[in-house]
């Protein structure tokens, strides 16, 4: 352990805390720029150590005397302590992409394809009526089916939202060290979008269940109105961070140095290299997509449905037979493609923010590299099998699915080493204190 | 401003606005649209077990109308965030670039041109069916693509362990 004394000098900056907790796989390291760094916020933020271990405790050492305790306990703290609000973003963030990974996983093995079934029966069903002459029932079997695709469509979009603000968490946790705002605004702030992140999709889930019940609105219920309202504080509350942001450019205070974003670890460079690539690769299908496919599928939805609907007309059944079998087709094609697109891309963007939190997953480099590998293998897979579904059916639906467990077990696997690292340093800050 | 400054705020900005457009269109027009295209597929199938070809036709081309508008509206927002996202990131790994500062903010500011424009020329397509809309969509679309394929190299180029 280090001298009090000794931690303000920067002498070498490798620490091997392993000396102090032989369990850890890897040694810590501290360059003087994180120091600095430390005492830069300590000086400009008062409360930049009240949310150390002890909160709430009287401290009988002085500021300085603070900066002082043992240099390991001072390196592993520094915007990482309990309750700040990069912890609680980067936490709650990869938290909110799990569940809602699991949720998409669950909801596209068990309800995704059912529902698919059946819109597709409903849709016939209202044909059916059309043929027979029975507008009443055409009524009833389009409100059915609109019923179907508005629980699609919500859990689809509680799903989305659900890793977009994950993802946003992550990004905000990132930048933490440019948002020149106070420790506890910056942690209320980090509380207000968590509970925003988690109000909209909760909400939207809600809506199908809910409907319209005892709302003061013609169109809107209340779990849509507690939905825009979750939505509306995520907005705030980055737009909050994006003036500590602008607030900190315009202070012109010193480049800061984050250990987060010097990490250059093998898994880190895979992740960034691989993450990257996925994205361009998506973006590149989605460029095909809109040249070869959109346009020539919006033109066929509504021939189709023009067929259908002219088949219906004329009472011929095997014109509507037809329009059918061609509709469900056609919204296959466009679902596996649309669904590949997006997730190749989701996949490269988490990649890419992940390898940003390597150096505060604590497992063995060998470890490390193993998740780093399986989260890049799955992101590719499963939009390939995806893709591949309307040519090899369920098979590919199988590897898709299996190509997503592996996403989402690499994702949770970092997630541990997060919260391991998060109580090892937070004993180490009160062994510092006691 | 460095090229990290020009990708967050760029980025962030970004953000905002697809938000703020995600919550208008959720909280005035979103639910408008859905029923439209609810009601106008139902009249069309109405009309047709009313035999009467010519109504039939006239809602299923409001329903496409309405589909079409809706597609783009959701498309907009998603991809606004999405890119705004890319470009978050892409800022907090600037150092991992390896290309001149000059080639870099050259292709950031590419990025975030293409970023923008992209969505918006989709957005524009609402407005107006002429090419105009379309090749906005394209032109950004490819900015996007030329700026990240230039990125992704100084990714790989990286020498340094």
């Amino acid at each position: 352990m280090l001298k009090s004394s000794e931690s303000l000098k920067f002498r070498p900056r490798r620490l091997a805390i392993e000396n102090n907790m032989p369990s850890w796989p890897q040694p810590i390291y501290l360059t003087p720029k994180v120091s600095d760094f430390t005492l830069y916020r300590s000086l400009q933020d008062r409360e930049f150590f009240g949310a150390c271990a002890c909160s709430g405790q009287e401290h009988f050492h002085s500021r300085l005397t603070l900066m002082s305790t043992p240099e390991s306990s001072m390196a592993v703290t520094v915007g990482f302590a309990p309750l700040s609000p990069r912890r609680l973003l980067t936490l709650a963030g990869i938290g909110m992409i799990l569940v809602g990974m699991v949720f998409g996983d669950i909801f596209a093995v068990f309800v995704l394809h059912q529902n698919a079934a059946r819109v597709g029966a409903g849709l016939a069903a209202a044909a059916q009526a059309a043929q027979a002459g029975d507008s009443a029932a055409v009524a009833e079997h389009f409100k059915s089916t609109g019923d179907f695709l508005e629980n699609r469509g919500t859990k689809v979009d509680a799903h989305v939202h659900l890793i977009a603000f994950g993802y946003l968490a992550l990004l905000l946790a990132l930048v933490q060290p440019w948002v020149s705002l106070s420790e506890s605004a910056g942690r209320r702030l980090a509380w207000l979008f968590i509970f925003g992140g988690v109000l909209l999709p909760v909400g939207v889930f809600l809506i199908h269940y809910v409907g319209l019940g005892y709302s003061p609105l013609q169109a809107i219920g209340w779990a849509s109105i507690f939905a825009d309202l979750g939505g509306l504080l995520v907005l705030l509350v980055t737009i909050a961070y994006l003036a500590g942001i602008i607030r900190h450019f315009r202070a012109n205070r010193p480049a800061l140095s984050d250990q987060l974003l010097r990490d250059r670890s093998t898994p880190a460079r895979w992740l960034l290299a691989g993450g990257l690539t996925l994205v361009l690769l998506g973006i590149l299908h989605g460029s095909y997509y809109a040249g070869v496919d959109l346009y020539k599928h919006e033109a066929a939805d509504y021939t189709i449905l023009s067929e259908m609907s002219s088949g219906a007309a004329a009472q011929d059944s095997s014109k509507i037979n037809q329009a059918l079998a061609d509709y469900g087709q056609l919204q296959g094609d466009k679902a596996v493609k649309i669904a590949a697109h997006a997730h190749v891309i989701e996949f490269g963007l988490l990649a890419m923010l992940v390898a940003f939190f390597q150096p505060y997953v604590q497992l063995a480099e060998v470890w490390k590299r193993r998740w780093a590998a399986t989260m890049l293998l799955g992101s590719l897979l499963l939009p390939v099998c995806v893709l591949l579904e309307m040519r090899f059916g369920l098979i590919a639906g199988g590897v898709a699915d299996i190509g997503g467990l592996l996403v989402i077990v690499a994702l949770l696997a970092m997630w541990i080493g997060i919260l391991r690292y998060t109580g090892n340093i937070d004993s180490i800050a009160k062994g510092s204190h006691s | 401003m460095s090229t990290r400054q020009l990708l967050l705020f760029g980025g962030i900005a970004l953000a905002i606005l697809s938000m703020s457009y995600g919550l208008w269109y959720a909280v005035f027009a979103e639910h408008q649209a859905l029923d439209d295209i609810g009601m106008s597929l139902t009249s069309g199938f109405q009309a047709a077990a009313q035999r009467n070809p010519t109504d039939a036709e006239k809602a299923l081309l409001q329903y496409r109308q309405a589909k079409y508008n809706y597609d783009r509206q959701v498309d907009v927002h998603g991809h606004w965030l999405g890119l705004s996202m890319l470009l978050i990131v892409l800022a907090l790994a600037a150092d991992q670039i390896s290309i001149s500062e000059k080639s870099k903010r050259l292709l950031a500011s590419c990025l975030i041109l293409g970023c923008v424009l992209f969505p918006l020329g989709v957005l524009m397509e609402i407005w107006s069916n002429g090419p105009f809309p379309r090749a906005v969509a394209i032109a950004g679309s490819a900015l996007v693509l030329a700026s990240l394929a230039g990125i992704v190299l100084g990714v790989l180029r990286r020498s340094d362990p």
